[in-house]
């Protein structure tokens, strides 16, 4: 068949790029990435951490959500160079030592999630959630995660985890309900 | 009486899903996670215009670009014969043009590149010129003489796919005309859009024995394998399908669309794997789209409310080519359970198909191929009749559903129910929403001129396709299957030629097994989707996993308990008669303490000497199952609408689902919130809506509207169980039905809202300006 | 999905950004919270030859209450303003906004300073800046001079800053004793542009007659709408169901909505009537101590 394929990529062009730092899920790494690098590409492709996913091109799914100093922010809305010399989480970062996060505990114990996609990005929405909120009623949840969108669950056993959780969280003897 | 020793895990358990620790994690595989060295990335030129001439297309500028390879055209691709594809209804679809577009948004060409920006820079390089053509984008249109004919290619003289028709048509004119009301409602069921969060792609890979390898987001990855086959004419078992993690389906995932077969193209010319993933927006205008329904239904009922006969004629939108994945011999599904959950007499169906300059499919969104536009129909014509007579509308239900003793029920329009409690599954609904005591309240706000609805929806699913005889894709048999082998040491692995979205298939299928083997799920491993290992299968869609491959599990299982118990028999040394399955265990009838568990014969299978029998322990079962399953269920929904607004407010939503016995109880009530969710939201937010020039108005979620946990209504669930008599174990499948079933009961609340205007129908989606409108204009009026 | 490439600059202090604008000739764009300009920069909709990322310029992120004015820094994200008590409690038009703007995550780095002046018709700030008599502080090679939040806006994605200026505050006169605000936000669901949304601020004097009215709307024109007439009709009046209904009219008439799928025009100026009268009757609410 006759398509043609150029024999070797073009030398680069005008490509302009910057170093950046930055400390993800604990881990300080030091990049050189395009200023147009997207803050998801730089997760997903450069440091090989698939676990936060791209469900769109408008910053409305939330699939791409993780926490940048603690907030949670969509990574596909925010360049790589933006994050230099900050803290970022991911999902990976959630289990410590092996032992899950009470909110991945939440979410598999009240079966808050089915194929799986927007999972990473709800659980550390609703981490973020219960940091400044402990005790969240349940409108105060639905409108906590409005940001992310779910086709699979109908988001009620997403609220329940995020419920599960909480009490969890505020009566870790008792391990929640 | 003592209970049965049940297993870990076995049916009925609501056990936490094995899947889950991986994604939990953030460790799924799917698709955009396959990382091979020397990947290259595919990104697709799309055509601005809905109907056009290719004029020009020049490359140049694109090879130009840091970091691109290849721009492949239609031309590139007709050299070897491949631009253009069979689709699963046997038409034919553009891998790219060579000529003329067909639709906004259509591949026009494919840029590969190192990588996923350079390939978007190519993307933007790429120059075509374009020759717009006058745009058909009304089926109705498309059928009038003189239209533009867009399939000349085809030898069309006209924009006509097919005619399809079921039932009596005499009976039904003379049963309508005898009957003493008559209510004929025009419905549209507009394009909608599965948009699970994760999009379509695939890798492909050719390794250095040219074997193709694709990883792929499908739904039926065997199918794949053999239209790949067919069609590129590489040997089948030089092809291999792996279908990893999938980040929903729904249907959008059966297709074969252009994108997998540039991608197998560039990657056997570059001779480097290609990924290719498309944007948000790609998928929103080129992908699958479900529905498109012009409905126009006739209903007759006696005067004194009994339901005489159903009379519906259908024009179907197809965009530009009939890509809908039906099975072969029902082009509009199993639209004919359009009689629902009553005893018609006589009915008759018609289904026309049109051309027109929009992207090709049908078949989505949980539809069960068509019962959610069939559903909505009979549903809502049912509400609109009892209105009409002034009988409740629930109680007109009651009295004209298929009574309990009259199952199985041969339909008027061909197909056999195999159980059914519909008027149970009603009860139970109206007493968990507590209907009377909101009937009550209605009459109260009615008073205060407030406008609050009550809606009811009363559907017969149809699932499990489906029996040789009647059911075949593009000519392979709806069978399914699966593959079961236990180890020495008493575990187990199955491998089933379905493929699990996000419906739990690792741990429902490992609950059967469970069941059948009485060995504890934990110890049961479940694999799909790789069509080098996975025994041969249609996939999963139309929640038909559960009762075919759910089946095959239980009959395999079954088949190795024939050859468990001679072993057992031959352990416990006793003849085969004297063995008896019991409390998951086999034992010696009337010697309880004599017995052997399954795991025991496993270590004897490969360990001890048989007579008359090969060591090992495993089956295979291809089930062609003798009938289609008939889940059903009630759903009543009670808004509130702002009268000055026509702002809708979902107040409360019962829905009480019979799918027959249930495997997983919390799986279940999953499948049925996720279920709703896409019911409800088709019905209020969701439309693909075109424009005269054939624009997409809706190719991003700016415009194409996904609910979120704010606007999505707290579902109330409830259960009844009436098994299927034919399955293995009485189950049916349960997937769809709440997409189903929720949209008519949405509607018929609102419109029940609406009654002090008159109000018959409106059109879904119920956005806030076309309630204001039925208000207001009758208001002025 | 992917953004051409773009020079990248994160100054640390205001005048280096502005040399920074300056020196592109308007092919630079100031970058703060991104969330509407990389969104634009992804579909290829908005091209800057370079960013000015002000993030690293310290002190433009603040609420305070002065003697004269609740001034807010451009850089402070709108979910820390749907957050701030002294907002809620004398200017609760910009908290009622703050918790409609987007979806929580997008506000958690979205600003206001970008929010004002991004220049699109469906920001939700604008009108309830407009509401208020907002100023905004824009500096500049110049200097820095003030512009009227009611004179700013002139078409879609056009403002009077000029490419070499930065925004640097927001200035709200001091909200006294008697004032009420309210903002409602029609949107078909959380994340959505407005059907059409109303800001009002009135302020009630000692003898029960409205002595302050400002009223703006949302996504009903090609730039958020200063309802002069609506709001010079509210001064003097008590507020009575009659005076709510001809303000709600007066601000439809002032409205200039394109038909979309939100709905078409006579829709969306009806709405714009309904929903002005109900957001002065929430504003006369708070005005009189309610919430």
């Amino acid at each position: 068949m006759a398509v043609d394929v150029a024999e070797t990529p073009q030398a680069p062009g005008p490509i302009t790029t910057r170093t950046i730092q930055v400390t993800v899920n604990g881990v300080t790494h030091k990049s050189t990435v395009q200023n147009r690098m997207l803050l998801v590409s730089y997760l997903r492709e450069r440091l090989r951490l698939t676990g936060t996913h791209i469900g769109c091109d408008t910053a409305h799914c939330g699939a791409c959500t993780v926490l940048v100093d603690g907030i949670p922010v969509k990574s596909c809305n925010l360049l790589a160079v933006q994050v230099d010399g900050r803290k970022v989480q991911t999902v990976e970062g959630l289990a410590s030592g092996g032992k899950l996060h009470p909110i991945q505990e939440g979410f598999h114990e009240e079966h808050g999630l089915q194929c799986g996609y927007c999972t990473p990005g709800m659980m550390l929405v609703s981490v973020a959630l219960l940091a400044q909120n402990p005790n969240p009623t349940e409108d105060e949840i639905r409108r906590g995660i409005s940001g992310n969108l779910c086709r699979c669950t109908g988001y009620v056993n997403i609220v329940k985890a995020i419920q599960h959780t909480a009490a969890k969280m505020q009566n870790p003897a008792k391990g929640g309900p | 009486m003592a209970q049965p020793e049940t297993v870990h895990g076995g049916i009925g358990q609501s056990i936490p899903r094995k899947e889950d620790a991986r994604f939990i994690r953030g460790k799924g595989n799917y698709v955009d996670d396959v990382d091979l060295p020397g990947m290259l990335f595919l990104d697709l030129v799309r055509s601005p215009y809905a109907h056009a001439k290719i004029t020009a297309l020049r490359k140049e500028k694109a090879l130009a670009v840091p970091g691109v390879l290849a721009v492949i055209t239609g031309a590139d691709l007709a050299a070897a014969k491949l631009a253009w594809m069979p689709t699963l209804m046997s038409d034919t679809q553009m891998v790219l043009p060579t000529d003329e577009v067909m639709f906004q948004g259509q591949e026009v060409a494919g840029v590969v590149a190192t990588d996923r920006y350079a390939a978007a820079d190519g993307v933007a390089a790429v120059e075509v010129d374009y020759d717009p053509l006058p745009v058909v984008v009304d089926p109705f249109k498309a059928l009038e003489p003189g239209a533009p004919v867009l399939r000349g290619d085809k030898g069309k003289k006209d924009n006509h796919i097919w005619h399809w028709e079921v039932g009596d048509k005499a009976a039904t004119e003379k049963a309508l005309k005898e009957s003493a009301v008559v209510i004929k409602e025009r419905l549209y069921i507009p394009r909608i859009h599965v948009s699970s969060i994760e999009t379509c792609g695939c890798v492909a890979q050719v390794d250095a024995m040219g074997k193709l390898t694709v990883w792929m987001t499908t739904q039926a990855p065997h199918a794949i394998r053999t239209v790949f086959a067919l069609v590129s004419g590489l040997p089948e078992n030089q092809i291999r399908i792996i279908s990893p993690d999938i980040g929903g389906g729904f249907g959008g995932k059966v297709p074969v669309y252009p994108g997998y077969v540039i991608a197998v193209v560039a990657a056997l010319t570059t001779g480097q794997p290609v990924k290719w993933v498309e944007d948000r927006t790609g998928n929103l205008t080129a992908d699958s789209f479900a529905r498109d329904y012009h409905i126009e239904a006739e209903m007759g009922a006696t005067k004194d409310g009994k339901l005489t006969a159903l009379r519906v004629k259908t024009l179907a939108d197809h965009g530009y080519t009939d890509a809908a994945a039906n099975p072969s011999k029902f082009p509009a599904g199993l639209f004919h359970i359009i009689t629902g959950s009553y005893p018609f007499a006589t009915a008759f169906v018609e289904v026309d198909a049109a051309y027109t300059n929009k992207p090709p499919g049908g078949i989505a969104y949980r539809c069960s191929f068509r019962v959610t536009e069939a559903a909505y129909t009979i549903e809502r014509l049912v509400e609109n009749m009892a209105h009409k007579l002034k009988i409740d509308p629930a109680e007109f239900r009651l009295k004209n559903f298929i009574p309990p003793e009259a199952f199985p029920f041969q339909s008027a329009l061909g197909w056999t129910y195999d159980s059914g409690n519909y008027g149970g599954a009603l009860k139970k609904a109206m007493a968990m929403i507590g209907y009377d005591e909101l009937r009550k309240e209605q009459a109260e706000k009615r008073k205060r001129g407030e406008l609050m609805g009550i809606g009811i929806s009363s559907f017969t699913e149809i699932v499990g396709a489906g029996p040789a005889k009647q059911f075949d894709i593009l000519g392979l048999k709806m069978f399914d299957s699966a593959e079961v082998r236990i180890h020495p040491t008493g575990k187990v692995i199955a491998r089933l030629g379905t493929k699990s979205q996000g419906q739990g298939h690792e741990t429902t299928y490992a609950q059967i097994l469970a069941e059948e083997l009485g060995i504890s799920s934990d110890f049961i491993s479940i694999e799909e989707g790789d069509t080098d290992t996975a025994p041969y299968g249609l996939g999963t869609y139309a929640s038909r996993s559960t009762p075919t491959s759910g089946a095959a599990a239980a009959m395999a299982a079954r088949k190795i308990r024939d050859k468990a118990a001679k072993i057992a028999a031959q352990m416990l040394e006793v003849s085969p008669d004297d063995i008896e399955w019991k409390d998951h265990k086999f034992q010696v009838k009337g010697v309880p303490d004599k017995s052997k568990t399954m795991a025991e014969v496993a270590f004897a299978a490969y360990t001890t000497p048989l007579e008359g029998m090969e060591a090992g322990l495993e089956a295979v079962d291809y089930y062609n199952p003798p009938n289609l399953t008939f889940p059903f269920g009630s759903y009543i929904c009670a808004v509130d609408v702002d009268k000055e607004t026509g702002q809708v407010k979902v107040r409360r939503f019962v829905a009480v689902d019979d799918c027959g016995v249930i495997i997983n109880p919390t799986i279940v009530d999953g499948q049925i919130q996720g279920g709703l969710t896409m019911g409800f939201a088709p019905a209020m937010m969701e439309e693909i809506p075109y424009d005269a020039d054939g624009n997409n108005r809706a190719g991003s979620f700016l415009e194409y509207l996904l609910p979120t946990a704010v606007e999505t209504p707290k579902w109330e669930t409830g259960k009844t169980t009436t098994p299927s008599p034919h399955h293995p174990f009485g189950a049916k499948g349960v997937g769809e039905s709440a997409t189903v079933g929720a949209p008519a009961a949405i509607v018929n609340a609102v419109l029940d809202a609406l009654e002090p205007y008159g109000v018959t129908n409106i059109d879904i989606p119920l956005s806030a300006h076309k309630v204001w409108k039925a208000i207001h204009s009758k208001d002025a009026a | 999905m992917y953004p051409p490439n773009f020079e990248y600059y994160a100054p640390k202090t205001v005048q280096e950004a502005i040399g920074l604008l300056d020196q592109h000739q308007g092919e630079a764009k100031v970058l703060a919270g991104g969330q509407s300009l990389i969104g634009m920069m992804k579909l290829r909709l908005a091209q800057p030859a370079a960013l000015i990322d002000i993030n690293r310029i310290p002190d433009l992120a603040y609420i305070r209450e002065e003697e004269a004015a609740l001034v807010i820094g451009a850089l402070t994200r709108t979910a820390e303003l749907g957050r701030s008590e002294v907002v809620r409690a004398r200017y609760p038009v910009l908290s009622d906004a703050a918790a409609e703007i987007a979806d929580p995550t997008v506000r958690n780095w979205g600003t206001v300073g970008g929010n004002v002046s991004h220049g699109d018709p469906g920001n939700d700030l604008p009108a309830c800046m407009m509401a208020l008599g907002a100023e905004y502080r824009a500096e500049g090679p110049k200097g820095a001079r003030t512009i009227p939040a009611r004179q700013f806006y002139q078409d879609s994605f056009v403002t009077a800053l000029r490419p070499n200026e930065v925004l640097t505050q927001v200035r709200i006169p001091r909200a006294g004793p008697g004032t009420g605000s309210a903002y409602s936000k029609m949107e078909r669901k959380v994340g959505d542009f407005a059907t059409a949304a109303v800001a009002v601020q009135l302020r009630v004097g000692k003898g029960g007659s409205i002595d302050l009215a400002g009223i703006g709307l949302t996504n009903v024109g090609p730039t958020a709408i200063y309802a002069a007439a609506a709001s010079e009709f509210l001064m003097g009046k008590t507020g009575t169901d009659s005076d709510l209904k001809r303000a709600g009219e007066l601000a439809s008439d002032a409205s200039r909505p394109f038909p979309d799928n939100r709905g078409p025009v006579e829709f969306k100026k009806d709405m714009v009537r309904v929903w002005t009268r109900r957001t002065i009757a929430h504003a006369l609410a708070r005005a009189k101590g309610g919430k």
